[in-house]
């Protein structure tokens, strides 16, 4: 007598289902513990960044000014993939090269 | 006597714990209700508040309070013999670190997930708090300054391991970058990383690496030692993506092969526990049995780092509220099968009772080493692998635990001196080069300063860290006896182990407090007492917190 769960498709399936699972829990169980301390890591960077773009943005003399020196590497990787996407080559300010 | 039966009724009676005693303590006591909306739930934010699968959760809760402590605890108190550590580790697993640590987690989950340092302020009062924050500073002090020596240890002993116990360290930061930059999937990354890892394993007996003796009038354990803190240093200022997540992470894959290959070898070779049952030849030194054994062996039967675990993070990511049964009790259950395993290794991995009593010649001199060297023994023979191979294996096992412990012990030190910082508005304080080095400062004060220049003063006060850390096991039952007392419910099974647990720490530092002061040596008499005083301060205000809920009860009522 055959059995629908025992056809090689829906074995298939439920391996794939099982595999998919496995890398669930794998993912979960490399990520769960750091969420949080890396969630709160990016969240202090944006929260600089929003400082930085609003008081640009309104003319307010820069409180963050000086922090913003320990983002430059990460701005520097982020301005250069910034210039490129918009179809420069090089960096099209003059004082901030990158590349 | 054969590993199997040990190995056997070990397993039987943590299970027995598990399926029988638990349920108990949780439909009747703590009363965990599946209707019950979780913190995880309730502020769910997606940075600390994330309900978490209940597996993946016990992987992070175990392999979060499994260190090296499970293993050396055990592998010194079977001094005494095989029986009293044996039974220490199952009675105490089932009614002491299940009930314990399941009970931080309800306790916490019913109180917005707070820590157990906030809990104690909260219900017991501030003074039990205040004693709180020191006793937790004295257990990072003196985790940090064990596990260094431990470490140090294992690489003078096992030269074999030193490459793959500091290539751990590479591939770590090889596969974290792997990862978070997604240049592979983590199934394909965790594949290489494990196969990395023991190729390493493999490689390592065949390029042995000693320090030598002596370098700069420092000894080669010595300097050992001050490469760790300088690592751990780094370590801990280092951002956790780049090297502590994907460690802890190849480390927690490591755990389950090693208990496994360890298990199935006892399985397969069947040997004979050649350590007597109770020793009656105890070396010169040796102290006595009780108090002692309750405070050697504190991680694998009860420890009080487990409320800070289970209080601190695994609370907030609980998705269900009767998930704190397994994730909590089962978590115990699983460190006391590692501690389990470590009694094994160190019984019956030996050939004869002589070879046995050639190691442990005084007490503390069986340790890791004990484990590591009956344990290879016990895989070489079960499983064919060669003796070198098996105590690299083990030694990377035990070793790489101790550094990730020490990693997230030096960066929860430096939060400490940071928190102080800012009480007493001291901005240098605040940042993170100077409160590491004061973190780190602390620690060699301690290694150097009670060790002299051998750097060895973590080992000396490892009874001091068994009380420090049943102390406070003892603060967090007394939360959740509190928290019983107020609801009206039995109380008799976290007070229980309260009691127990607070006379065998008070008995064990009088007895050490003698033998300090006869040996004047004043440094360890000195912590000694500031720890007693904790521990009676704790002891005064167990009785006066649950007088104070027993006669409100009785005024409402």
């Amino acid at each position: 007598m055959s059995d629908d769960s025992d056809t090689p498709d829906s074995r298939r399936e439920r391996l794939r289902a099982w595999l998919s699972q496995a890398r669930f829990v794998a993912e979960e169980f490399y990520s769960a513990r750091y969420r949080g301390a890396i969630a709160r890591a990016r969240r202090d960077e944006d929260d600089l960044f929003m400082l930085l773009v609003f008081s640009e943005m309104m003319g307010v003399p820069n409180p963050a000014a000086y922090y913003t020196l320990e983002l430059q590497p990460l701005l520097l990787e982020r301005f250069h993939d910034w210039h490129r996407r918009m179809g420069m080559e090089r960096s099209p300010l003059d004082h901030f090269r990158c590349c | 006597m054969s590993a199997i039966v040990l190995l056997v009724l070990g397993l039987a009676g943590m299970a027995a714990g598990y399926f029988l005693y638990s349920r108990f303590i949780a439909t009747r006591i703590y009363r965990l209700d599946p209707d019950f909306q979780t913190p995880a739930h309730e502020y769910e934010d997606g940075v600390d508040f994330v309900p978490t699968n209940r597996y993946v959760l016990w992987g992070h809760h175990f392999t979060s309070v499994a260190g090296a402590a499970p293993i050396v605890g055990p592998a010194i108190a079977v001094i005494w013999g095989w029986l009293p550590a044996f039974l220490w580790v199952v009675l105490g697993t089932v009614f002491f670190a299940g009930v314990h640590d399941s009970g931080a987690i309800w306790a916490s989950v019913r109180n917005k997930a707070k820590s157990v340092g906030a809990l104690t302020g909260d219900v017991v009062g501030a003074r039990a708090r205040s004693i709180f924050m020191i006793v937790i500073f004295l257990v990072l002090l003196m985790v940090n300054a064990v596990f260094a020596v431990v470490i140090a240890g294992l690489m003078m002993n096992f030269s074999s391991a030193v490459v793959p116990v500091w290539g751990a360290i590479l591939v770590a930061l090889i596969i974290g970058q792997l990862i978070y930059r997604r240049i592979l999937s983590l199934p394909v990354v965790s594949i290489l990383g494990v196969i990395a890892l023991y190729a390493l394993i493999l490689v390592g007996p065949s390029v042995p690496i000693q320090m030598p003796a002596e370098v700069a009038g420092f000894s080669g354990n010595a300097v050992w030692i001050l490469i760790l803190f300088g690592y751990a240093a780094i370590a801990s200022m280092l951002p956790v993506w780049v090297l502590l997540q994907p460690r802890d992470y190849i480390n927690g894959l490591q755990l389950f092969i090693g208990l496994i290959v360890l298990y199935g070898a006892v399985l397969l070779l069947n040997p004979t526990v050649v350590a007597p049952m109770v020793n009656g030849e105890l070396p010169a030194g040796t102290p006595s049995m009780l108090p002692l054994l309750f405070v050697t062996i504190a991680c694998g039967a009860i420890s009080g780092f487990h409320g800070l675990v289970s209080s601190g993070t695994t609370s907030k990511q609980l998705n269900k509220e009767t998930d704190a049964r397994f994730v909590g009790y089962f978590g115990a259950v699983g460190e006391g099968m590692l501690a389990l395993a470590a009694i094994l290794a160190a019984t019956a991995g030996f050939a004869t009772f002589a070879d046995w009593q050639a190691v442990y010649t005084a007490f503390g001199a069986g340790g890791v080493n004990a484990f590591v060297e009956g344990g290879a023994f016990i895989i070489h023979n079960g499983l064919g692998l060669p003796e070198a191979t098996a105590a690299t294996l083990l030694t990377v096992m035990a070793a790489l635990f101790a550094g990730t412990t020490m990693d997230t012990g030096l960066r929860l030190q430096r939060y400490i001196f940071q928190e102080w910082g800012e009480i007493y508005q001291l901005k240098w304080m605040n940042r993170n080069v100077p409160a590491t080095l004061l973190a780190v400062g602390s620690c060699l004060l301690l290694a150097f300063g009670a060790g002299g220049a051998s750097g060895t003063g973590g080992m000396i006060i490892w009874p001091l860290f068994g009380t420090t850390n049943q102390l406070l096991a003892g603060l967090t039952l007394l939360v959740v006896t509190v928290m019983l007392v107020r609801l009206r419910r039995p109380m008799w099974y976290t007070l229980a182990p309260l009691c127990f647990l607070l006379v065998m720490t008070i008995a064990a530092l009088l007895i050490q407090l003698r033998t300090f002061f006869n040996e004047g040596n004043y440094f360890l008499l000195l912590v000694d007492i500031v720890v007693l005083i904790a521990a009676i301060l704790v002891a005064m205000e167990c009785a006066s917190a649950l007088k104070r809920s027993r006669a409100e009860v009785a005024r409402q009522e």
